[in-house]
């Protein structure tokens, strides 16, 4: 309890806040390398993702792809990154770690959530005269990005925890606080670290899972209640039916 | 005119689903495709708009070869309705029936017009114009389904099982509701079903289908049941026992019908129709 509580009194110490090494410019850092990461992931992944979704091709690849990058320790991996590409290249090493451990969530909840719609919509789609792009960016897009923003949701949280060991490589981020904290024995500035990533990670992911609902199609959002205002008896006892 | 010349379908995995077929549908009339499930009726109603080529053959519509055509215009220019509807779950009922037109460069507010004229054409309310089709009933789903593939005003209609989802009151009420739409609008109507009632029911021209899409009888519902051409077509439209084998039993009231389960179904009268 005193321990928890030397953390807080660390934490919230305005002078931890400024300075260069200070928790504000690390905390930027931080999210500045999970943002960065999952952009980068996200422009590589989705696009695959989408197109083994659509075109039902290279699934099993792109499972044991995701499989063997999950299974990579993304600490040996930057440690390995940084000798391959030198110490000057030290955020780029680390920026390719967090986009190999991102990729997976992502290419997953791209290409699910294209699985996940029904075929007979697809079939109806291209039998009325929809071009293959049309299907993709009017039907399968559209019906599939929940199951996706929930894909960037579980990678952003991974990326953000896994962020921490860029200090091991002298990169900062709220990793730095833990590692120096370790090595000084100070367990306030250990805890009050560890906290502040997992806050920063309870953000992310409350943030993102509103993302996730308004991602839901529309009509099981607010367009329905818009509906009911208008007709709200019978829209009532529809939704009953429907519970 | 829809031609079927030589049509034959293999797929990779060695089955055939349609072997040497033959058929012309006449225009402005309903041609029913009727068959148990596996026969390839749902194959060449799909090779009517080029969800499925042949492996060999020719498709004919109006005398122009269809594999000469554009897919997606191909697609575009005939109605397509599928059992489940097929509607698209993000996109509002009016939305759904504007689809074809949006494809086709009309605007917003045109094809918006016209979903709620087609709405009132199979009797749909059109303040349900902005509702999603989970909130409809199946058979108003169905409506929707219709109204969609009648939608760029095609010639041709193509219709795969429509209304085999939905329950039998409200199936009765949308076969009657399309036999006055096709009073209305006069479409070349190509229907695929598995039940012989809604054959005989819908069709002018009814193709009995056994597997590999061999044509076992091609007539009106008269010509069929008056000479059906073999055994196996006399106990699929059962008249050699069952609904259509009928008797006439003389009642003080005049000659009856009887059924094979001895139930009266009608009486018989001296002026039909003809």
């Amino acid at each position: 309890m005193n321990l928890l509580s030397d953390a807080f009194k660390w934490l919230v110490a305005p002078e931890q806040w400024e300075g260069k090494d200070g928790l504000a410019v690390l905390l930027g850092q931080h999210l500045l390398f999970t943002f960065i990461s999952v952009v980068i992931a996200g422009a590589i992944a989705i696009p695959v993702g989408w197109a083994i979704g659509h075109t039902g091709k290279g699934r099993e690849i792109a499972v044991g792809a995701a499989g063997i990058a999950r299974a990579v320790p993304s600490f040996g991996l930057l440690i390995l990154l940084v000798l391959l590409l030198g110490v000057t290249h030290k955020p780029e090493a680390a920026v390719l770690a967090f986009v190999v451990l991102a990729i997976p969530s992502l290419l997953a909840g791209a290409y699910t959530g294209f699985e996940a719609i029904d075929r007979k919509t697809i079939d109806a789609a291209r039998a009325m005269g929809m071009t293959e792009w049309q299907i993709l960016f009017k039907v399968e897009i559209p019906l599939g990005l929940s199951l996706l923003v929930g894909g960037i949701r579980a990678a952003v949280l991974q990326v953000v925890a896994t962020v921490t060991i860029a200090a091991y490589v002298n990169l900062g981020g709220l990793g730095l606080p833990i590692i120096t904290g370790l090595n000084l024995r100070r367990f306030d500035m250990v805890l009050g670290g560890a906290l502040l990533v997992a806050v920063v990670a309870l953000l992310l992911d409350m943030l993102l899972a509103m993302g996730q609902k308004a991602a839901v199609p529309r009509a099981l959002g607010s367009k329905q209640r818009k509906v009911r205002t208008q007709d709200s008896k019978s829209s009532l006892a529809q939704e009953k039916e429907l519970t | 005119m829809i031609e079927f010349e030589n049509i034959s379908k293999h797929y990779p995995d060695g089955t055939t689903a349609v072997k040497d077929f033959n058929l012309q549908i006449p225009a402005h009339s309903s041609t029913v495709f009727v068959g148990s499930s596996g026969c390839g009726k749902t194959t060449l109603l799909r090779m009517i708009n080029r969800m499925v080529d042949p492996s060999s053959g020719t498709v004919r519509i109006d005398g122009e070869d269809i594999s000469t055509k554009n897919a997606v215009e191909l697609r575009r220019s005939i109605g397509y309705v599928m059992q489940n509807s097929g509607l698209l779950p993000h996109f509002t009922v009016a939305d759904n029936i504007a689809t074809v037109p949006r494809l086709m460069g009309q605007s917003r507010r045109d094809s918006r017009r016209r979903a709620l004229e087609l709405m009132e054409t199979v009797g749909l309310p059109t303040s349900m114009a902005d509702r999603y089709p989970h909130q409809l009933s199946g058979g108003q789903q169905q409506r929707v389904g219709v109204a969609r593939g009648l939608a760029s005003d095609p010639n041709i209609l193509l219709m795969d099982e429509p209304f085999g989802a939905v329950d039998p009151i409200v199936r009765s009420e949308l076969q009657s509701e399309l036999l006055r739409l096709q009073k209305e609008l006069d479409k070349t109507i190509v229907f695929v079903t598995h039940d012989i009632d809604e054959a005989f029911l819908l069709g002018d021209q009814v193709v009995i289908l056994a597997a590999g899409a061999q044509k076992l009888q091609v007539g009106s519902p008269s010509e069929i049941i008056e000479n059906p051409a073999n055994d196996f077509v006399s106990s699929f439209i059962g008249t050699d026992r069952g609904a259509r084998a009928m008797s006439v039993k003389q009642t003080p009231q005049g000659p009856v019908l009887v059924d094979s389960q001895g139930r009266t179904q009608g009486r018989l009268v001296e002026d039909g129709p003809r």
